[in-house]
């Protein structure tokens, strides 16, 4: 690992974070890779500032005013108590006072009153409005690339303000007049040219998987298939393409195809739907979320699959769980011939989509899968709950299932388990650090130092509890964390998924 | 008519419009806005009661603030609900006879505006006390701060300090509900109520007072999480899907 060019942030002695005093600009030289010609013409945007960017900013912010009641009561109903300045991951490991939500979204909030409220057009100094600058465009591309969209502050505002919702905003007016992001827009091309994010064409899929059942037969001397594009199967599932090759996502992917093997399920991949990850979350852009979407419906439609399994990956389950039914149908309760067209395939009496834990924990309530839980007895294991599925969805029928769920399902395979401090998991969980559009280089040392408040979280159950294995069910969260925890002096092998957990533990037959 | 009783007869029907038709307004605007997303903050609850409950908690204990700073939770939440006592006090001004829910109320309302301004004081400490806060604090955030600390002080100057001629001034509220409009009581203490709670009814519709009719149309604290179940569609939304069909 090279010096990094900035500080890395001291642990602390304890769980908890510490709220530092405000460094005004601390983080104001952060600035993602503007996106270049090729993603933003794909994509409909330009690709640099025309004449005019400041009326179609402008315009475009009264568009999706006009679009969303979240932005249009989000703008007015903050009241600076500052209840959020002390929650976001970004704030507590920076120090930048943008990084307060309440100040990220005063970077929108000022110039919405500037030009659509009376006492911003009449009185601006009066109440903190101001016109909109390439100064403070500059502002938003930096700062709105400094949120993960993790609705951690949405928790703890009266008023249910959720920063994420105008990140997304600040981020569609900016593609809006040039200011694309790189790493997003690009990913963006990608998956609706390939299939998937990281641009893996269908062959190169079908050679990886071929090449993964071959290790999994000679390592445990079973035939585990990982079918591909077969037509008329049970189940698709659909994961992050992450999961086809890095580490340690692979491990997870391994785990759900011994799943599958252990319950005799028919089920396929899709080289169409290679990908759960929708990054049109993060922009704000519904059309492109959508059509990220419909690739799914398309692959589930043509394979003639009565189900819809999704694996690890935080963001998307969001998308799938929250937003699928809405945005391609993928649900029920549809009465519109395009959700109808969907629905009747699927099999009504399994919730679509699933989660590939609500999947394995059924069968494990069923008895249907074995374990032999001290294979894993080398792990102390500790989870972090991924913000979207934390604060984005739900798994089971209760709320909270999707923090019991992958709770139960690690417990199940392996006897050492300590949770985090009450404060960093569950609804009120830390962000990794990563999502939401900033896993890129060009950000690292922000990723690091959002990466703090787990970090100290983690560092004190590793110290008091020995644990050494943070389990995850997030792509995202598994390549930020193992990119960042060596910063904190922690192996990258401490990293991985809770379906990790269930491959090394669970017993296969023939 | 002194021009006194005509200007504060005038101001509190431009008042009364602004605050009744801006808020009016206001809740039309939201309610016509898609919600095209289902984004409630989960664990949500899965039912429509539920939800009434959540906002429930929302609005009566301020939940969220409560999990979030118990600092702001206290001041925050005394002033509210000392606010909430005073203003049902007040009905006593515009009812005759008073009903026994508003005289039971009367010793109650009188003594919560000294909570209601204490709340506000430690609001207002925390914009100079806490760097954070103070980052974020405007010159709008010390002047609301400002008018209703004048409107509690100026109010309880009349009950504590120096009684006003109550009859008087009951009959100039009755004239405004009546329109038989009679003289409003030349009392400094009391014209300098009424002309800071006309201004709060003004800039009510205009600022981050908004935050009252902006909670109920939350979507984050507002939306049922069911969305396996139930297809959650905004009309603009709906359109792509027939061009897909």
């Amino acid at each position: 690992m090279a010096a990094p060019k900035f500080e890395v942030p001291k642990l602390s002695d304890t769980a908890y974070t510490d709220v530092p005093k405000i460094q005004e600009g601390s983080m104001s030289h952060i600035k993602s890779f503007i996106a270049p010609q090729a993603p933003q013409e794909f994509l409909g945007y330009p690709w640099e500032l025309a004449d005019d960017w400041k009326e179609r900013a402008i315009d475009r912010m009264g568009q999706l005013l006009g679009k969303y009641r979240s932005l249009r009561v989000f703008m007015d109903a903050c009241v600076h108590c500052g209840a959020c300045t002390d929650k976001c991951h970004y704030y507590l490991g920076s120090a930048d006072p943008k990084n307060m939500p309440v100040a990220r979204q005063e970077l929108m909030r000022k110039v919405y009153r500037r030009y659509f409220t009376l006492p911003g057009k009449i009185a601006p100094w009066l109440v903190g409005a101001e016109d909109l600058t390439k100064d403070t465009l500059d502002q938003w591309y930096s700062y709105y690339h400094q949120c993960s969209e993790c609705r951690r502050c949405s928790v703890f505002c009266p008023y249910g303000i959720d920063t994420a919702e105008i990140t997304m905003a600040g981020r569609e007016i900016l593609n809006h007049v040039g200011m694309g992001q790189k790493y997003s827009n690009e990913i963006l091309g990608k998956v609706q040219k390939i299939g998937n994010n990281l641009g893996l064409p269908g062959p190169a899929l079908e050679d990886t998987l071929l090449g993964l059942e071959e290790d999994i037969e000679a390592d445990t001397g079973v035939a585990v298939k990982m079918p591909l594009d077969v037509q008329g199967a049970e189940i698709l599932l659909v994961t992050p393409s992450a999961d086809f090759f890095s580490e340690p996502h692979v491990e997870s992917l391994i785990g759900y195809a011994k799943v599958f093997h252990a319950a005799g399920a028919s089920w396929t991949l899709s080289s169409h739907a290679s990908e759960a990850g929708n990054f049109g979350l993060f922009n704000g852009n519904y059309e492109t979320m959508r059509t990220v979407a419909m690739r799914i419906r398309d692959a589930a439609l043509e394979l003639g699959v009565k189900r819809i399994v999704v694996g690890e990956c935080g963001h998307a389950w969001r998308v799938a769980y929250a937003f699928w039914n809405t945005l391609t149908g993928i649900g029920y309760g549809g009465n519109d011939p395009f959700s109808i067209e969907m629905q009747k395939q699927l099999d009504p009496r399994y919730k679509q989509p699933m989660h590939i834990c609500e999947y394995t924990w059924d069968l494990i309530q069923k008895g249907v899968l074995k374990f032999d839980k001290s294979l894993n007895d080398h792990r102390t294991i500790t989870f972090h709950d991924s913000c979207n599925v934390a604060r984005g969805s739900r798994m089971g029928d209760e709320p909270g299932g999707q923090f019991t769920i992958p709770r139960n399902i690690i417990k199940a395979v392996a006897n050492n388990f300590h949770d985090m401090a009450a404060e960093t998991i569950g609804e009120s969980t830390f962000c990794c650090g990563g999502g939401g559009g900033v896993l890129t280089d060009d950000l690292i040392e922000l990723r690091v130092k959002g990466a703090l408040p787990r970090m100290n979280a983690y560092n004190a159950v590793a110290k008091e509890e020995g644990v050494n294995f943070l389990a995850l069910i997030c792509a995202i969260c598994k390549a930020q964390f193992t990119k960042v925890v060596p910063f904190y002096g922690f192996d990258m092998s401490q990293v991985g998924g809770v379906h990790q957990l269930v491959s090394t533990a669970i017993k296969l037959e023939d | 008519m002194s021009a006194l009783t005509v200007f504060f007869t005038g101001l509190y029907y431009i008042a009364a419009i602004t605050l009744i038709g801006g808020l009016a307004y206001r809740i039309y605007e939201y309610s016509r806005t898609p919600a095209p997303l289902n984004i409630p903050t989960t664990p949500a609850p899965t039912t429509r009661v539920g939800v009434s409950l959540r906002m429930a908690r929302e609005v009566v204990l301020f939940e969220s603030l409560f999990k979030s700073n118990k600092w702001i939770w206290v001041f925050g939440w005394l002033f509210h609900v000392c606010l909430a006592l005073v203003l049902i006090r007040h009905v006593r001004y515009f009812q005759d006879p008073v009903c026994e829910i508003i005289a039971f109320i009367q010793p109650f309302g009188m003594y919560a505006s000294i909570g209601m301004v204490i709340g506000l004081l430690g609001l207002w400490a925390r914009r100079f006390l806490v760097d954070r806060v103070r980052y974020i604090s405007t010159p709008s955030d010390h002047l609301m701060l400002a008018l209703l600390v004048g409107i509690g002080l100026t109010g309880m100057s009349m009950t504590f300090v120096a009684h006003t001629d109550i009859v008087a001034l009951k009959g100039f509220t009755m004239g405004l509900i009546t329109f038989d409009w009679q003289p409003v009581p030349n009392d400094f203490n009391l014209l300098a109520h009424l002309f800071l709670v006309a201004l709060l009814m003004l800039v009510f519709p205009i600022s981050k007072l908004l935050h009252v009719p902006g909670v109920f149309f939350s979507p984050t604290r507002n939306q049922v999480d069911n969305p396996r179940e139930r297809r959650h569609i905004a009309p603009w939304a709906a359109a792509l899907d027939k061009e897909q069909v």
